[in-house]
């Protein structure tokens, strides 16, 4: 093996005890738990030192301390475990600080949001509308109210169809229209929201007249987001149920659609229902689309078939972009129904998560 | 309306003890014909010609190597084989004498006479251990009393060698069993719907040895009330659980299977009439 000689390369005061016949190069020694911690702060530490001397600047601390902190923990483990152990170690650290910088932003994102939006986490913020609020004070009740109906409507509407369609696709489609259908909810997938919205807008406008805001408009367009989202997780849900229980079924005399409704999806709704929270979670931040079918609103609308009707995110976007004077409650209320959104979703999230880790049937074995 | 809802009951009773007391005293089991049986995949031929007949309340085993259509045709004598896209048999199958594959013939139907045993064992997850057994009825939405549901369930789980360990959990998930107790309520279930034939597709494959003699000697009981067919490749359970023995074979990769012989499982064992089926048994190949 011509590579064990690439020792010459670093002073190995280790290298007497251990015979060198080793065939995978390894080395007795083993780096401490703490080990690349230590090197990745003594080499920040140092390099801080140096950048102070010659300008600091926070960019180049970090890309030099993991680009230094890489080779050190290379060289360290080259030295001390060996050569696949040492390559081990750069490449763990390497992708670690790619993992990192994938999740600044996130942090970075959350931190703005929460540290702006505490300011209005009071009762008052809860629990009254923009009705009659000029500067500050006021609320989201109306916003929120409008989010809740808006958004179920959406999944009133596009649960059954998207859970049905997919049961088409999966258990009865095939040839051309399996196919044609599963181009066209590949073509849903990409619509643009804002396109969705001006579907609605202009379904709307043609059946009622021009200009016409409902909450009913917004939640149309939700749901032409939501189906395809829906059909999608649904379909990849009945992909995972074994055929096994298909043919057990079938062979005990079970016709097909009681197949399908009894056994393959009882089976699959666990993952059905977190498909389901999953789209809920993504179309209930949707702009675009709402802003051209409810309107705005600043009091409570409870029927979805007469009138504008406010919701969260078009709340937001007023506020932050129409402030009145002074501007600080308004931009506050906008941060504040940001938080409240976000808070939203990750409930959603959580929910979704229980939901499959409680009632999921084990499919894999 | 209150008499009219005892007649129901007492005709639905009546129809129950009919086949309780045919189920016990067995005789229940059916004969099956196949007669020039091609079974197809799409335009490729896998089973050719197969002509053979399945004794009542006899267990006939269908031996022979990997591929050569032993679960395919056994697929086809209870209609499982055109679930598959493009799958489709010419010839016909006989029930008593009433042919399966006619055109008036619901598939569904013919499967409530012929049940099916997988090689591994598919409780459905989401059902308890009584609900599995029950699956039949249940899923086809047999209304019936409680007690009586109880009955039927007790039976097949009795007739299982699965009652005294299941019994005091019944309505845990048919998914915490072992294996092999898996595989035995998988054969309650298909019992429980009390059909005429039981097809079984290696289903001791995916069993350690104790859990394969436990179904073995279920097998040799169960012949009392059904006709079963059972593919194997094992050549030694074909000799020990089965009464004849059917033999299939392929030329080369790309040939159709086909039938080489039918007889005697001794006879199959100790002085088959083909050269072929000598070799395979004494293990030359396959």
């Amino acid at each position: 093996m011509t590579d064990r000689q690439t020792p010459t390369m670093a002073p190995e005061p280790a290298a007497a005890p251990t015979p060198p016949t080793d065939p995978f190069g390894d080395k007795d020694g083993r780096i401490p738990a703490w080990g690349p911690w230590a090197v990745i702060f003594g080499t920040a530490a140092a390099l801080t030192g140096v950048l102070i001397a010659i300008g600091f600047n926070l960019v180049l601390l970090l890309i030099g301390t993991t680009l230094i902190s890489i080779l050190g923990i290379y060289v360290w483990g080259r030295i001390v475990e060996g050569r696949r152990q040492a390559f081990d170690r750069a490449i763990t650290l390497g992708i670690g600080s790619i993992f990192a910088l994938a999740m600044v932003p996130l942090a970075s994102l959350l931190y703005t949001v929460i540290s702006k939006g505490l300011a209005r986490m009071d009762s008052e913020f809860f629990s009254t509308s923009m009705r009659n609020v000029i500067a500050d004070g006021g609320g989201i009740l109306h916003a929120a109210i409008g989010t809740a109906i808006i958004t179920g409507l959406a999944t009133l509407a596009s649960v059954p169809i998207g859970i049905m369609a997919a049961v088409y696709l999966h258990e009865y489609g095939k040839g051309k229209l399996k196919r044609a259908l599963t181009f066209f909810v590949d073509v849903m997938t990409g619509i643009p929201s804002i396109v969705a919205g001006l579907f609605a807008f202009a379904l709307f406008s043609i059946l009622f007249g021009p200009g016409i805001r409902l909450g009913v408009m917004g939640s149309l367009a939700l749901t032409v987001l939501m189906i395809p989202i829906v059909v999608r997780s649904t379909e990849e849900m009945l992909r995972v149920v074994p055929d096994g229980l298909r043919e057990a079924s079938f062979a005990l005399g079970v016709s097909k659609w009681r197949t399908v409704a009894k056994v393959v999806l009882p089976t699959a709704m666990a993952g059905i229902v977190t498909g389901v929270m999953l789209a809920v979670a993504r179309v209930i931040g949707e702009t675009a689309p709402l802003l051209i079918t409810t309107g705005t609103f600043s009091s409570v609308n409870l029927n979805p078939f007469e009138g504008r009707m406010a919701n969260l995110p078009v709340f937001t976007y007023t506020q932050y972009k129409f402030p009145g004077v002074p501007p600080e409650p308004f931009i506050d209320r906008a941060w504040g129904a940001a938080l409240v959104l976000i808070v939203i979703v990750m409930v959603l999230f959580l929910v979704a998560r229980f939901i499959s880790r409680r009632y999921g049937t084990e499919l894999r074995k | 309306m209150d008499t009219k809802e005892r007649q129901v009951e007492t005709a639905a009773s009546s129809s129950t003890k009919d086949s309780t007391q045919s189920f016990r005293s067995g005789a229940v089991g059916k004969r099956i014909e196949a007669k020039d049986l091609n079974i197809y995949y799409g335009s490729f031929l896998a089973v050719k010609d197969v002509t053979m007949s399945v004794e009542p309340n006899k267990v006939t085993a269908l031996i022979g190597s990997s591929g050569c259509g032993k679960s395919t045709f056994l697929r086809s004598l209870n209609r499982m084989h055109e679930l598959i896209n493009g799958a489709r048999v010419e010839g016909s199958v006989t029930l008593e004498g009433q042919d399966i594959y006619s055109a008036g013939v619901d598939p569904v139907r013919v499967r409530q006479q012929i049940g099916m045993v997988f090689q591994s064992p598919n409780p459905f997850p989401t059902m308890s251990i009584y609900d599995n057994t029950a699956a039949g009825l249940k899923l086809n939405s047999k209304r019936m009393k409680k007690e009586q549901m109880d009955g039927i369930v007790e039976k097949a789980l009795r007739g299982a060698h699965l009652w005294d360990e299941v019994k005091d959990r019944l309505s845990k998930p048919g998914s915490g069993l072992s294996g092999g107790q898996q595989q035995r309520l998988c054969i309650a279930r298909a019992t429980a719907v009390e059909p005429d034939v039981l097809l079984m597709d290696e289903p001791c494959s995916a069993l350690d040895p104790i859990a394969t003699l436990a179904i073995e000697d279920l097998i040799d009981e169960l012949k009392q009330k059904f006709t079963i067919v059972i593919v194997t490749h094992n050549m030694q359970q074909a000799a020990r659980a089965s009464d004849r023995t059917g033999f299939f074979n392929i030329g080369e990769t790309g040939d159709p299977g086909v039938l080489i012989e039918l007889d005697d499982t001794e006879k199959i064992f100790s002085n088959p009439v083909h050269k072929e089926t000598e070799d395979y048994v004494s293990g030359r190949f396959g």
